[in-house]
């Protein structure tokens, strides 16, 4: 088959055959822009946070009545409040173990400072966020230790949580260690919190751990943490718990009611969300970017919808406008599948054009997008990605009208002139 | 005539019943996903106190050390936070009509009655203008003057869905209520107050959007208590239990100011302050800035990238439907080339084809502007089931009303532009022959 008919055809319609290609390259623009960010979007939501996040949960709340001072005797007083909670909670058949944490990875409450890896410096190395918990913290989050050894119980301290950090040992993440020592060798190194004096002895690595906030000001240090072991003291709480495997319902049931039981002089945080599965959390934390990906997928959907329809549409026109010249056609004999071919064969080249002009536009709006929102550039995957949805919709699209086409019977050849 | 016309474009209409339900569907998607969006945006970005947002000042000052400062490129940081020191001194030096500081913080609110258990609602600590300030209205009693802050008064002063849940909405002024352990005098229950977006707190560590907060506390009765500031940030190594002498920023300020003369006025004695804190050693950094409510919104980017991007998204959506009714109108007008040769070679002018084709896409505008109303109000039903903050203040009003059938006309006239003229131009006598 050669094209050139075909084209002499087109000519004839230039402006039916601009407006598809020009529908086409629009849809093209759109739908590669949005599956891009729907991806960008499931990336982020499904990255690992470095916990073993099942059977995991969290238990906020405040004391009535607790002494909010920072005197020793408070101090001593919230601690023995604390360690009573804990006990409470380890004692609970479902549980598996727990600690005392100030947040968790995705849990949005934040506290971070500078290190570095020279006593009392002005400039820090690094912005971290600190975990700090008690006993079992490392087995209790489920985080890989890739390096050293986990805290013993007796280096478990306490300390009032406004005093300063001033901890002897620490683990931290692999992200953190590589900034500070780019030689590999942070095992055993000394580092010092917050442009202090206070030694910090590295005894650990953990593979990965999340800062606890998603938020644009925190991704300068997402990956950066520290866990140290101390349990702070004021007149509220947080308990990472671990469920024995398969237990989480029943382990968080157990565990307010049996808190509620043993202290009644408290306040769970958040209207009854003061229990909250891990899962909870990372849908909570997600939900913006997951309620984004939704949408942009429904618009990517619809857009194609009506694009398809609107092929449809006119290329039905142009199938009846031309119905004589069919007929003839076959009459010459011409097969139904030239027929079929022709207008598949037609709305490639249209489509292509639009395509063409479409990658233009994509990559031209995403970078229109990076300028003025945060977005990233767009790989070339998805814009041939996006090539082959539109060419391959042209081609569903058109098949209806085409077969239609091919069923024009030769004696329409002979009807009236 | 446009009787006529309209008589002809519903039986043009009517031949082709897909292919008209398909310009009207696309078209009520388009301008559906529009106004949606473009209601969530006018709702996000909206004027919070409109009948004083250009007299309301947020002054800020830079309090952090030489060290990273770029003359000129630095602004104040933490969206204009300041320290305690600075603020209260700002506050009593009393150079603009009215000033209030204040912080927020997570007050654990003690009900009386027995069936109810402690519940956490969020507070504000603030100094005595603040309510005459932001035109917060008073249902019963009043708010604290500048004495009961100086005594450490232990006063409150509650909104009206805290007043209803403990008290039944009566008047409960002069009840006690304990607030983190304390007990404090009620003496003022406000009406509904919730500014969209709450521009007061943005920097403050709290939610833009949303209710109102619960219980307003004299800011040095309250820190007297030992209730803690939700947002801290300090710059050096810190005693936060003794934050009024940290060197830490907490407090968010705001002054009332008359003109714009006034504004400028009240901007060289923020640089004169500054300045003077650069002598005395305490400041390294001479920026100030003043912005209005407006402009602060615009800094502290309040409206989330997201629903500009929707907003930007569904207007492509509708330029592809309004490409794609275009193209559907043309071929329909081009099938009718013999009808119009009939008319024309009757005697119609080509004004006549060209107005009888513009009534028809008209038609099909106002068909779809009907439908997209449908469409916006199921997209703002769907954003009212979202988690966001500002989800149960979407609503559709009248003037998205009318500007959504000003988008569908508009949209329509202008795809139908060209098949009305690709139909007048159409000669009357080649199209006869061949019938």
């Amino acid at each position: 088959m050669t094209l050139h008919p075909m084209l002499a055809a087109l000519r004839r319609h230039k402006a039916g055959v601009m407006l598809i290609a020009l529908q086409i390259a629009l849809t093209l623009a759109i739908v590669c822009n949005a599956i891009f960010i729907i991806g960008q979007r499931i990336e982020r939501i499904h990255r690992p946070t470095g916990l073993n996040e099942n059977d995991l949960f969290l238990v906020s709340q405040q004391w009535v009545g607790a002494p909010t001072g920072d005197d020793a005797a408070s101090t001593a007083k919230l601690d023995s409040l604390l360690q009573a909670d804990l006990a409470t909670l380890r004692n609970l058949p479902d549980v598996q173990s727990v600690t005392p944490i100030n947040s968790l990875p995705l849990a949005n409450s934040t506290w971070s400072g500078g290190v570095s890896t020279q006593p009392d410096a002005k400039n820090e190395h690094a912005h971290v966020a600190y975990y700090f918990g008690g006993k079992d913290l490392l087995k209790t989050l489920g985080a890989q230790l890739v390096a050293g050894r986990d805290f013993t119980d007796a280096e478990v301290g306490n300390r009032a949580f406004r005093a300063a950090n001033k901890p002897a040992i620490a683990i931290i993440s692999q992200a953190l260690a590589d900034k500070l020592f780019p030689n590999h060798d942070a095992l055993g190194k000394t580092i010092y919190f917050d442009g202090g004096t206070t030694p910090t002895a590295i005894v650990g690595i953990v593979e990965r751990l999340q800062s606890p906030s998603v938020e644009t000001w925190s991704n300068d240090f997402a990956w950066n943490t520290a866990l140290i072991p101390v349990r702070l003291n004021t007149n509220y709480s947080r308990y990472a718990v671990r469920a024995k495997p398969g237990r989480l319902d029943a382990a968080m049931q157990a565990a307010s009611a049996a808190l509620y039981k043993a202290n009644p002089m408290r306040v769970f945080f958040l209207d009854g969300k003061g229990v909250r599965a891990f899962d909870d959390i990372r849908a909570h934390t997600y939900r913006a970017d997951r309620g984004m990906a939704i949408l942009m997928a429904v618009i990517c959907v619809i857009l194609l919808a009506v694009t398809g329809a609107g092929i449809v549409g006119l290329t039905s026109f142009w199938v009846g406008q031309r119905h004589k010249q069919i007929g003839v056609r076959r009459a010459l004999g011409a097969r139904k599948r030239d027929i079929l071919r022709y207008f598949q064969t037609e709305n490639l080249l249209i489509a292509g054009g639009g395509a063409v002009a479409g990658i233009i536009l994509a990559v031209g709006l995403n970078l229109w997008l990076m300028q003025r929102f945060e977005m990233d550039r767009i790989p070339i995957a998805y814009v041939l990605l996006g090539v082959a949805v539109v060419l391959a919709l042209g081609q569903a699209a058109v098949f209806a009208p085409a077969r239609r086409a091919a069923n024009v019977p030769p004696v329409v050849a002979t009807r009236s002139v | 005539m446009f009787g006529y016309y309209l008589d002809l474009a519903l039986r043009s209409l009517k031949l082709n019943p897909v292919l008209t339900a398909l310009m009207v569907l696309a078209l009520g998607l388009g301008i559906g996903a529009s106004i949606t969006t473009l209601t969530v945006l006018k709702l996000l970005s909206g004027d919070p106190i409109p009948q004083k947002s250009a007299r309301l000042f947020h002054p800020e000052i830079d309090p952090l050390p030489a060290q990273g400062y770029t003359p000129g490129l630095t602004k104040p940081p933490w969206g204009g936070l300041m320290t305690y020191t600075d603020a209260m001194t700002l506050l009593h030096a009393r150079k603009s009509e009215r000033q209030v500081v204040f912080a927020l913080t997570g007050a654990k609110v003690k009900p009386q009655r027995a069936d109810q258990k402690p519940f956490f609602s969020d507070g504000v600590m603030t100094t005595a203008d603040f309510f005459a300030m932001f035109d917060a209205p008073f249902e019963y009693g009043s708010g604290w003057n500048e004495q009961d802050g100086e005594s450490r008064a232990r006063v409150v002063v509650i909104a009206g869905f805290l007043n209803d849940k403990l008290f039944d909405g009566k008047d409960s002024t002069g009840k006690t209520l304990r607030i983190n352990d304390h007990d404090y005098r009620i003496i003022g229950v406000l009406k509904p107050w919730a500014p969209q977006p709450r521009f007061y707190a943005l920097e403050l560590g709290g939610r833009s959007y949303g209710n109102g907060d619960a219980v307003f506390l004299p800011l040095q009765s309250a820190r007297a208590d030992k209730m803690n500031p939700q947002n801290v940030n300090c710059w050096d190594t810190a005693n936060v239990s003794q934050l009024e002498t940290a060197p830490c920023v907490f407090v968010s300020m705001w002054v009332e100011l008359r003109s714009a003369s006034d504004a400028a006025a009240y901007k060289t004695f923020l640089s004169n302050y500054a300045q003077q804190q650069i002598a005395l050693g305490r400041f390294h950094r001479p920026e100030v800035v003043l912005p209005d409510v407006m402009q602060f919104l615009r800094d502290e980017q309040v409206v989330p990238d997201d629903v500009r991007l929707q907003a930007w998204l569904a207007f492509g959506f509708l330029l592809i439907c309004v490409v794609n009714t275009v193209g559907l109108l043309l071929a329909k007008c081009l099938r009718r080339s013999r009808e119009i040769g009939v008319r024309r070679a009757l005697g119609a002018t080509r004004r006549a084809i060209f107005a009888q084709f513009m009534v028809e896409s008209g038609m099909v505008g106002i068909a779809g502007g009907v439908l997209g109303l449908i469409f916006a109000e199921l997209g703002l039903l769907a954003v009212r089931l979202q988690p966001a903050q500002y989800a149960n203040l979407a609503h559709l009003d009248v003037s998205m009303f009318v500007v959504t059938f000003a988008i569908a006309l508009v949209a329509s006239l202008i795809a139908g532009l060209l098949p009305a003229w690709r139909a007048c131009v159409v000669t009357p006598a080649p199209q006869l022959k061949s019938a």
